[in-house]
């Protein structure tokens, strides 16, 4: 339920948060108009993708290159790292102890390198099976769209650590609890960009 | 060691120089080329050189680095926007006039060649939007809008030096492919696959791809920031329908940067996948789509089109509302008008390409969407009208401008009308109708409503007025230079005369593109009077000062605090009433109150990102450009340390104390009493120290 008290959308960190709730009011209103700035690059690439699907140019296409269960895997991983940023930003808002904080944060990370670790993994069995972006444009479109993403939660965890260090340094200060609420917008975000990755590029591909 | 300067230099070669083919070949043809590519090589040379020198030798780097470069107040950066754009027109300009004079005696031949003509026209093109009108609009957005909501800053200043950086960037890459030839010669609108790497394999087109992606990312980051301070930053009481017009073109404008920008983002990133990479988004081979970079490239170009508009529609609202003395006409109109123009623009980016394939009922469709945008803007140019109607009209630099808009503007977009209808466009797309069309757009909207922006809000930023007399000149010469200049073309277009044509054997042609060229003398002129204009303005500093700071009878917030503002624009934050706030106070005989109390004031502190951004952004997109690898990983890998320590960062602001405030305030306050005021009609001369004296009865509304 919003209560009136909500000032941004998305988590608000509360009253008791008195001097980074105030801050975020502005912050995280910029954060999300970046985020449908950045959304747009994804539509647009999105839209690129469904309209090669079918520019294989004779060279390998879905059905030979996708395999969905490691796509399945991936959606999982993600998914659950979402869950557990949302624990960790509860764990922030409610005051529990930092190492809880910190915990939560650290399984998010680790589920978000197993992420991109197997990513890599099906982008080389790909390049295996000549699935590679100089092949054809339907494979130019999925290694435009796809890694895309991946840069994106590869930044995210980038993000993770560099906040993990300024806890290590300044405690949970404005900065940090600002920093999180953002990061935790964009990784919700990355995790729906998937979604749409997993249903248009891998199933849609499919069908 | 052969191998390790390949590593070094990547593949930038002596021939990248721009007397090397004269060297090589001795046509008259290639020496004249050469030498105009060599004189303008060292006019950058010489123009860093000069620059460099003087700041060192008036000991000015230490200013220059504390005052400016790593400044956040969005006054300056706005100042620093306009300086680069102000730049850039002067050689886009000349450029521009080498292209006339190339088709005045181009009959059969000329002195240009393909190569060389195709480089002009893309660097003009290219520079005119992405690096005069994108800066010129973001500068005075950057400066203006904060102030007429009452806020002290844009809600990220640091973000806002990192766009200036960024545009810098951008537009250094441009300057430096004089030096390191060549540019582009695929147009401003860059379409493959002549620009794929199997017909430009050379430098070109990469220098066109990043200096293009650095000036969107630069204005993406822009518009999130204006959009963000007009929803967040407005003084208490400040509504969304009390802001002056121009913060509500602002707003549209962020919007469209933000939705608009992206497509273009995208568009260059996949070419540069292309010839980077071996991509096939838009090759001629193994699946490659062409026309998906034609409506990539038009989703962002339609928007942009309104991006450069709508800033000088805000101009010329707050400008003919000032000098009718009068309230603008039928604002609600003008927000939703406003309003509609931006939405309408996302809908009609096929008119770029009718000729390019769809069905007649798709045409027909986005034809029909784009006359309706004529119908706000006629309603926009009725509300300019009437708001002169009985308005007691004083004479102006801005105003002519403003003038000269609004009769021009109404032609232009007349013939945008003829060209919105698919069966017209078939018969004259591509020719030099379309060229007259959109800078019958462009000059009268765009560079008159910045060049009456500058005229009208100089005074505010710098405290004098610029000089009246080569003001006018320049604002006739410039309305009559872009008549002579433009006009020939509509007639060259239907004729059948192709753009971006070097030379031509039809005999029929040339005394329009012989005319054509004289009106490039009076905009030369009116280039040249702009520089007098500001030379004797700077000279005659002490005559012209307006310290109070209302030198126009102003309307709105900007002209109720001293010229040029203080750091923090406002010693209290205003509470407003109603539109017009600081005519409202005049009226009610309460302007320059005195505040019951003094508060600390908390301001961003400077920040050297902008520099480091602008700095490595360069040195990414030149090393991308010649192949220097090592250059793009060092820098990048700068920036990205740059942008993590960045967020170590706390100590981000800086606070000025309430003394050191109230001290500023009440000596300004102490000269607001002590000069004398000064009627509308001596507005433009000696007298005006910037107190403006209410009308007499009933001249004003």
């Amino acid at each position: 339920m919003t209560t009136p008290t909500s000032r941004y959308p998305g988590l608000n960190l509360g009253k008791g948060h008195a001097e980074a709730d105030n801050a975020c009011e502005e912050l995280v209103f910029g954060f999300w108009v970046f985020m449908m700035s950045d959304l747009i690059l994804f539509g647009l690439l999105f839209g690129i993708y469904v309209t090669m699907l079918g520019a294989t140019a004779g060279g390998p296409g879905p059905h030979e290159l996708f395999e969905m269960k490691s796509a399945f895997i991936e959606t999982m991983l993600l998914l659950t790292s979402s869950f557990t940023f949302g624990m960790a930003s509860l764990a922030l808002k409610y005051r529990h102890d930092k190492g809880r904080l910190v915990a939560w944060l650290v399984v998010t990370l680790l589920l978000g390198l197993a992420f991109i670790a197997l990513e890599l993994h099906d982008f080389s069995s790909m390049a295996s099976k000549g699935g590679v972006p100089s092949r054809s444009g339907f494979l130019s479109a999925f290694f435009g769209l796809v890694p895309l993403h991946g840069l994106h939660v590869t930044v995210a965890c980038l993000w993770l650590v560099a906040l993990l260090a300024q806890i290590a340094i300044y405690g949970l200060d404005k900065g940090v609890k600002t920093g999180l609420i953002r990061l935790g917008i964009l990784w919700h975000f990355l995790d729906i960009v998937w979604i749409g990755i997993f249903s248009l590029v891998y199933l849609g591909g499919l069908t | 060691m052969s191998h390790f300067l390949d590593m070094l230099f990547g593949r930038l070669g002596w021939d990248a120089l721009p007397f090397w083919t004269m060297l090589q070949d001795h046509s008259t043809l290639s020496i004249i080329n050469g030498v105009i590519a060599t004189a303008a090589a060292s006019m950058v040379v010489i123009g860093a050189l000069v620059t460099f020198g003087l700041i060192t030798w008036f000991g000015k780097w230490r200013l220059l680095w504390s005052d400016w470069l790593t400044s956040v107040d969005h006054k300056k950066i706005g100042i620093m926007f306009i300086v680069i754009s102000v730049v850039m027109l002067a050689r886009a300009v000349i450029e521009a006039s080498f292209m006339r004079a190339q088709q005045a005696v181009g009959l059969d031949g000329g002195f240009l060649t393909v190569d060389h003509f195709g480089q002009f026209f893309t660097t003009h093109g290219t520079i005119m939007v992405f690096f005069m009108a994108m800066p010129f609009l973001t500068g005075l957005i950057n400066y203006v809008m904060p102030l007429q909501i009452g806020a002290r800053d844009l809600s990220f200043p640091v973000m806002n030096s990192i766009s200036l950086g960024l545009t810098a960037a951008g537009a250094a890459i441009v300057m430096i492919s004089l030096m390191f030839a060549p540019f582009s010669t695929g147009g401003w609108s860059g379409y493959p696959p002549f620009t794929e790497l199997a017909y430009s394999p050379d430098a070109g087109v990469d220098y066109w791809i990043w200096a293009v992606t650095l000036s969107t990312l630069s204005s993406t980051l822009s518009g999130i920031n204006f959009a963000v301070t007009i929803y967040k930053k407005r003084s208490p009481g400040m509504h969304l329908f009390r802001m002056p017009l121009f913060c509500w073109v602002s707003l549209c404008t962020a919007i469209l940067m933000i939705f608009g920008m992206p497509p273009l983002t995208v568009a260059t990133a996949l070419l540069a996948l292309d010839r980077y990479l071996d991509f096939h988004f838009f090759t001629t081979d193994l699946g490659g789509n062409m026309m998906n970079y034609v409506n990539l490239f038009w989703a962002f170009g339609h928007p942009e089109v309104y991006i450069l508009i709508l800033p000088a529609f805000g101009t010329f609202s707050e400008v003919f509302s000032t000098f009718s003395g009068k309230r603008l006409y039928g604002y609600n109109t003008l927000v939703i008008a406003t309003m509609a123009i931006a939405v309408l623009s996302f809908t009609v980016w096929l008119h770029h390409f009718f000729t390019m394939g769809q069905s007649a009922h798709v045409n027909a469709a986005f034809g029909i969407a784009t006359m309706l945008i004529g119908i706000p803007t006629g309603v926009k140019v009725y509300d300019w009208m009437l708001t002169m109607y009985r308005g007691r009209i004083r004479m102006s630099v801005p105003l002519v401008y403003a003038l000269g808009f609004i009769v021009l503007f109404v032609l232009g977009g007349l013939t945008g009308i003829v060209l919105a209808n698919p069966s017209v466009d078939y018969q004259v797309h591509n020719s030099l109708f379309l060229v007259a069309h959109f800078h019958n757009m462009l000059i009268p909207g765009t560079l008159f409503g910045m060049l009456a922006g500058t005229n009208f809000w100089f005074p505010k930023a710098f405290g004098f007025r610029l000089d009246e007399r080569w003001g006018y000149r320049a604002a006739y010469s410039w309305i009559i230079g872009f008549m002579l200049a433009f006009f020939p073309l509509y007639a060259l277009g239907l004729l059948g005369m192709p753009r971006r044509t070097v030379t031509f054997f039809e005999p029929a042609y040339l005394p329009w593109t012989i005319a054509a060229g004289c009106g490039v003398i009076f905009i030369l002129f009116g280039g040249f009077s702009l520089c007098v204009q500001l030379w004797r303005s700077i000279r005659e500093r002490h005559l012209n000062r307006v310290p109070v700071g209302d030198p126009w009878d102003g309307r709105s917030l900007e002209w109720s605090i001293s010229a040029p503002p203080p750091e923090y624009n406002y010693p209290v934050i205003p509470q407003i009433y109603s539109r017009d706030a600081f005519m409202r106070e005049k009226d009610e005989g309460t302007p320059y109150q005195r505040p019951d109390r003094y508060q600390d004031i908390e301001m961003p502190a400077n920040s050297a990102m902008g520099v480091v951004i602008a700095a490595t952004g360069f040195l990414m997109a030149f090393g991308l450009t010649w192949y220097m690898w090592w250059l793009v990983i060092a820098s990048g890998v700068v920036a990205l340390v740059a942008i993590i320590l960045r967020g170590f960062v706390r100590n981000t602001s800086r606070i000025i104390s309430a003394r050191e405030v109230q001290e500023t305030h009440e000596r300004w306050l102490d000269i607001v009493n002590h000069t004398p005021g000064v009627s509308r009609a001596q507005e433009q001369t000696t007298a005006n120290r910037g107190r403006a004296l209410p009308p007499i009865n009933g001249a004003s509304q």
